[in-house]
């Protein structure tokens, strides 16, 4: 049999154990609520991360390129960069599958074709890992643009206001005009 | 080779699972998770008590040396002036309804973020210090001391509550977590331990009248410049009146509406119905000495609200209006609706709301005498009193955010979406369970709405993000509304982070966009400055239809001429 | 730990009249301490109310929960944001009656796919109710122990609670009833985390005080029986200020009594006084009409404001520069 259709046929199992996996990051009290994954608006968070894991499979499972996987790998990164977590802990639950893969494969080991094929789904998951970590990243940039960006915008109009004020005349021996009194 | 840790274990996060109760529990206060301290500059302005820089993050956070004993006697006093306090002290049976109500619990899942164990941290001062089972069993009646631990947590926690009420809303007592947390930061305010991003608009707007600090000469600048873009838009140019005395009606809005986008083009909204319903008989006035509708104070003490809201009657008697409008916020109905009259009143100096243009005598104000601007717009789009042109919205595809307060502190709920619908084409709600009377907080309110607080801000926003993803999804809904300045300005964070396709508008934008002014010019902007997707279109069409035209002249000039050609060679040929 | 401290100190309950009741002990489980049940519960319970009715309510916070009542062409809810006495009434007769916000969480939710369903906590709301009702028909039941002649609404609801017609005596449904509601009730507080994460003893020891009350009721009226014309002699003694304590009560009924004893005493020092707290809510019982009725604040007080004349002096010539009308030129 094929390591697709090994993992096809494993998946329901692979899955569950990558959601309780990824349920482990979260302490034990948060991870107890968050296991009733079932409504989408009551518990957002784990419904989110269930739903987004399993299509990231799917795509692992059909050959998919980057930009398929990318927007689930970004529905469930996005939450986890803004929960209490480090990068590396954010990140981990994607090379949690290869362990994951690997132990459910168990049995599997011998045949030496699926370990060709595993250790190029393998390559894959790593290079999920990398586009992760680019996510990740704009993430948290995003994150640090929209308080830069909040900031500016509380006074946006006054700083726009104070600046045409301010600006460039337009014709050449206009006077500058400069009320620097309305920000104070 | 080298030892290094397997990927699983580094990633792993170091969780003891919780086998001890939570009283027992280490409190570890997370940066991103409490927002910068107070500043002593400004608690000198407003008279709160322990002047210091301090930070939330530091070890010691310079408490009076009788702290305790501020705090209890604090926490007496309340017991006995608010019946709310005591009872919600009392009767709590931990039933568990409300756990999963709370947005940052549904966010974070952190368990202290449950509603019922946010008031347990108090409940457990209460039952610890007060009661006579607690001083003697201790832990056993739930009881606990006071210590410097728990006055910290207490301070972490009160300041990751939104007092959006979704909880109250649930319970089966009617306990609402939105009360403790209000006396929770009153208690806390009596050592000092506030943030910087409620201190700081308090002083502004205590000293000059709204929350940003804006003085009146920079106020009237504001105006004066919206104005201008209003005529850059519409070719006309309004001129509203500011301070001005023997006006029927004061206008208060929330300052952000003044000075932040996206809340500026709800601001040029309003001053664009006005300058409509003059012609109508309108007669309005804005303020600089009550420039500000919201009320950080309410966020601070119940006292600190009534010295702000204080200017709202104040500068009506002073200026001799006959009655208020206020414009769209939510925590400034919330104080408004539930508090305003109570506090500041009777305003007996006022007459009761009477719309100039249609006459409805608003009875359901008749002792506070303000009304909500939704609710003076919505009583004359049905008179039929305004002339609208829904297709200039149509560019949006509208879903509505019940802010919290007016929703569940007002009821609020059917004459925003009775303006909307009046206004625009395209409107879909989000699902039920997350909207109306059960609808998520922006995960911004109550004076969270500061940068350094993001990360928690994010995760609070994700339950009303999720379903704004829904319609997004299914209907491609492009534009949420809303009616609070807080709102505008966070919920287009969220949108930013979590739906990046869809933005936030006021109702009165809205308005703006479609109210046909007499005498305007054709519009190809909408109020954001933005041309109409569709004016490219129509001009290219124009352009087309020019070029058919003219080609149709030439060729009519072109058939002439031959003919005249042909009769004058005829002519001259006949000549010969 | 809460649990099992609750639970051992019911258990201690129970033994102390095991050994207690005997001889001249019967006098002080029969008697002595029924009465200072009692009149601990009276104090207590009038006390409490008295010290909520006492606490003023400053300001009108009800929690709405539907539409406003605004336009007469936009249809209010004058239940769930009653504008008048009569819908705070109705309001708080279905909270009271129907847990009205607790049923709230049996809304109906879109799960996945197109699948409609129900939400968890409906459980919770199902369990309160029948726990609170059996509760009041077992009490009523019980009037037939201290009512010469039996009023006719006992006899009448017994038929119907005896409905199922078995067993000898006929088996009370509502008896059971409790019972299940009670360890449904508590196996909640235990299985789900949440739950057991904001549990104290407080919330175990009522359940258990409760199931031991329900469990010694259950086996005296149908496996160790009792002799029921001595107990009514008992009870109707006490309720007539006559006490006796006839002889040849079984052991049982003295456990049942002692445990119903301390349920009542430990009431009003406990968050079972939720039954009387419940009618004092400001969320609940106050209509939202804040607006049209000004609402008193008895300690309202003056405060601090700065006043425009102030303000004008701070700002006045920054005023007359941009052409602002001002008080004092």
């Amino acid at each position: 049999m094929s390591l697709e259709k090994l993992l096809q046929q494993k998946k329901s199992v692979i899955l569950e154990r990558w959601f309780d996996s990824i349920l482990e990051t979260y302490p034990a009290d948060t991870r107890q609520f968050l296991k009733k994954k079932k409504n989408r608006f009551a518990n957002p968070v784990a419904h989110e991360i269930s739903r987004g894991i399993e299509e990231i499979f799917n795509n692992i499972l059909k050959d998919a390129n980057s930009e398929d996987v990318s927007p689930f790998l970004d529905k469930v990164i996005r939450i986890r960069a803004v929960q209490d977590f480090s990068p590396s802990q954010a990140l981990g639950f994607i090379f949690d599958l290869k362990k994951l893969i690997r132990d459910e494969l168990a049995e599997n080991m011998g045949e030496s074709r699926i370990s060709e094929d595993l250790w190029e789904l393998e390559r894959k998951i790593d290079a999920m890992g990398l586009m992760s970590l680019d996510i990740y990243t704009k993430c948290r940039e995003k994150l640090y643009e929209l308080r830069v960006k909040e900031v500016k915008n509380r006074v946006g109009r006054l700083i726009e206001r104070a600046n045409m004020m301010c600006g460039i005349p337009e014709k050449e021996g206009d006077p500058e005009v400069c009320n620097t009194d309305n920000l104070t | 080779m080298s030892k290094v840790a397997p990927p699983e274990e580094l990633a792993k996060v170091d969780h003891t699972p919780p086998k001890k109760g939570w009283m027992d529990m280490p409190v570890e206060l997370k940066e991103g998770r409490w927002c910068y301290g107070s500043k002593p500059k400004d608690h000198e302005v407003i008279g709160l008590p322990n002047p210091r820089s301090w930070s939330p993050g530091d070890e010691d956070w310079k408490l009076p040396e009788n702290w305790q004993e501020i705090f209890l006697e604090g926490m007496r006093e309340r017991l006995d002036k608010f019946r709310s306090f005591r009872l919600f002290m009392d009767i709590c049976v931990r039933c568990g309804a409300c756990a999963d109500k709370c947005h940052f619990f549904i966010g974070s899942g952190d368990p202290k973020n449950m509603p019922v164990l946010r008031a347990e941290l108090l409940r457990s001062i209460y039952r610890g210090e007060f009661t006579t089972a607690g001083k003697i069993l201790g832990k056993l009646a739930g009881g606990r001391k006071l210590t410097y631990e728990v006055f910290k947590d207490l301070f972490y926690y009160f300041f990751q509550c939104t007092e959006c009420r979704r909880c109250s809303l649930f319970c089966p007592y009617g306990i609402d977590t939105a009360e403790v947390t209000m006396i929770g930061r009153e208690l806390l305010n009596l050592l000092g331990c506030n943030i910087d991003w409620i201190t700081g608009p308090v002083a502004n707007c205590y000293r000059t009248g709204n929350h940003l600090g804006i003085q009146p000469h920079a106020y009237h600048s504001m105006v004066e410049f919206f104005c201008e873009e209003i005529e850059e838009i519409t070719g006309i140019l309004p001129e509203p009146s500011l301070n001005r005395k023997g006006a029927e009606i004061l206008f208060i809005t929330p300052s952000g509406d003044i000075f932040a986008d996206p809340g500026t083009f709800t601001a040029m909204g309003y001053i664009m119905l006005f300058h409509y319903l003059e012609g109508l008989g309108l007669d309005i006035t804005w303020s600089t000495y009550a420039s500000e509708g919201g009320n950080f104070g309410s966020f601070t003490s119940h006292e600190m609200m009534k010295r702000l809201n204080s200017k709202m009657y104040a500068e009506a008697k002073r200026l001799g209006v006959k009655w208020i409008i206020g414009g769209e916020c939510g925590h400034m109905w919330r104080v408004c609706n539930q508090y305003m009259d109570t506090m500041t009143g009777p305003a007996d100096f006022l007459e009761v709301p009477k719309s100039p243009i249609t006459g409805t005598v608003f009875e359901n104000a008749k002792s506070h005498k303000m009304l909500h601007i939704c609710e003076f717009t919505a009583d004359l789009i049905k008179h039929g009193k305004l002339n609208l042109d829904l297709s200039r919205n149509d560019q949006y595809k509208l879903t509505f955010h019940d802010s919290c307060n007016p929703a569940r502190g007002m009821g609020f709920f059917d004459e925003p979406r009775y303006v909307i619908q009046n206004v625009a084409n395209n409107f879909h709600e989000m699902p039920i369970d997350t909207i109306r009377e059960q609808t998520f907080c922006c995960g911004s309110g109550s004076g969270l709405n500061t940068d350094e607080f993001m990360d928690m801000r994010m995760r609070g926003a994700f339950p009303r993000a999720n379903a704004l993803q829904h319609v997004h999804d299914k209907h491609d809904v492009n534009m949420m509304a809303c009616i609070c300045a807080i709102d505008r300005a966070t919920l287009t964070t969220l949108c930013e982070y979590w739906v990046p396709d869809v933005e936030v508008i006021g109702i009165h934008e809205l308005i703006g966009n479609a109210l046909i002014l007499e005498g305007e010019k054709k519009r190809t902007m909408n109020l954001r400055g933005e041309e109409f997707p569709w004016v490219e279109e129509e001009e290219a069409e124009e352009a087309a239809a020019e070029v058919i035209l003219e080609a149709a002249e030439e060729g009519v000039e072109a058939a002439a001429e031959e003919v005249a050609d042909e009769e004058a060679a005829g002519e001259a040929e006949g000549e010969k | 730990m809460g649990v099992w401290v609750s639970f051992f100190a019911v258990i201690a309950l129970v033994v102390i009249p095991l050994v207690g009741a005997q001889g001249a002990g019967q006098y002080l489980f029969g008697i002595v301490i029924p009465y200072l049940a009692v009149l601990t519960f009276v104090i207590g319970f009038i006390y409490r109310v008295v010290q909520w009715a006492k606490t003023p309510v400053p300001f009108k916070i009800p929690t709405t929960g539907g539409q406003m009542k605004s336009f007469s062409w936009i249809e209010p809810n004058p239940i769930d944001n009653p504008s008048s006495t009569g819908g705070v009434i109705v309001r708080m007769a279905l909270e009271v009656f129907a847990f009205r916000s607790l049923f709230r969480n049996t809304r109906i939710e879109l799960r996945d796919g197109p699948k409609l369903d129900y939400g968890s906590n409906k459980w919770l709301w199902v369990a309160a109710l029948a726990f609170h009702y059996a509760f009041l028909v077992v009490f009523i039941r019980h009037f037939r122990l201290f009512m010469e002649p039996v009023p006719f609404f006992v006899g009448a609801l017994e038929s119907v609670d005896g409905f199922v017609e078995v067993g000898l005596p006929r088996l009370m449904i509502s008896g059971v009833v409790l019972l299940l509601a009670a360890l449904y009730l508590f196996l909640r507080r235990v299985a789900v985390p949440q739950l057991r994460y904001i549990s104290l003893a407080a919330d175990y020891f009522p359940l258990f005080l409760i199931i031991g009350l329900a469990t010694s009721g259950i086996l005296m009226r149908y496996f160790i029986r009792v002799d029921i014309t001595s107990v009514k002699e008992l009870v109707i003694g006490l309720v007539s200020f006559h006490p006796t304590i006839p002889k040849g009560i079984g052991v049982i009924f003295y456990i049942h009594l002692f445990l119903l004893s301390i349920l009542i005493a430990y009431f009003p020092f406990s968050k079972l006084m939720h039954a009387g707290g419940v009618f004092f809510s400001p969320t609940r019982n106050m209509p939202n009409d804040n607006r049209a009725r000004r609402h008193i604040n008895p300690w309202n007080y003056p405060v601090k404001v700065h006043t425009y004349a102030e303000y004008e002096d701070e700002f006045r010539e920054k005023m007359i520069e941009v052409g602002l009308s001002v008080e004092k030129e």
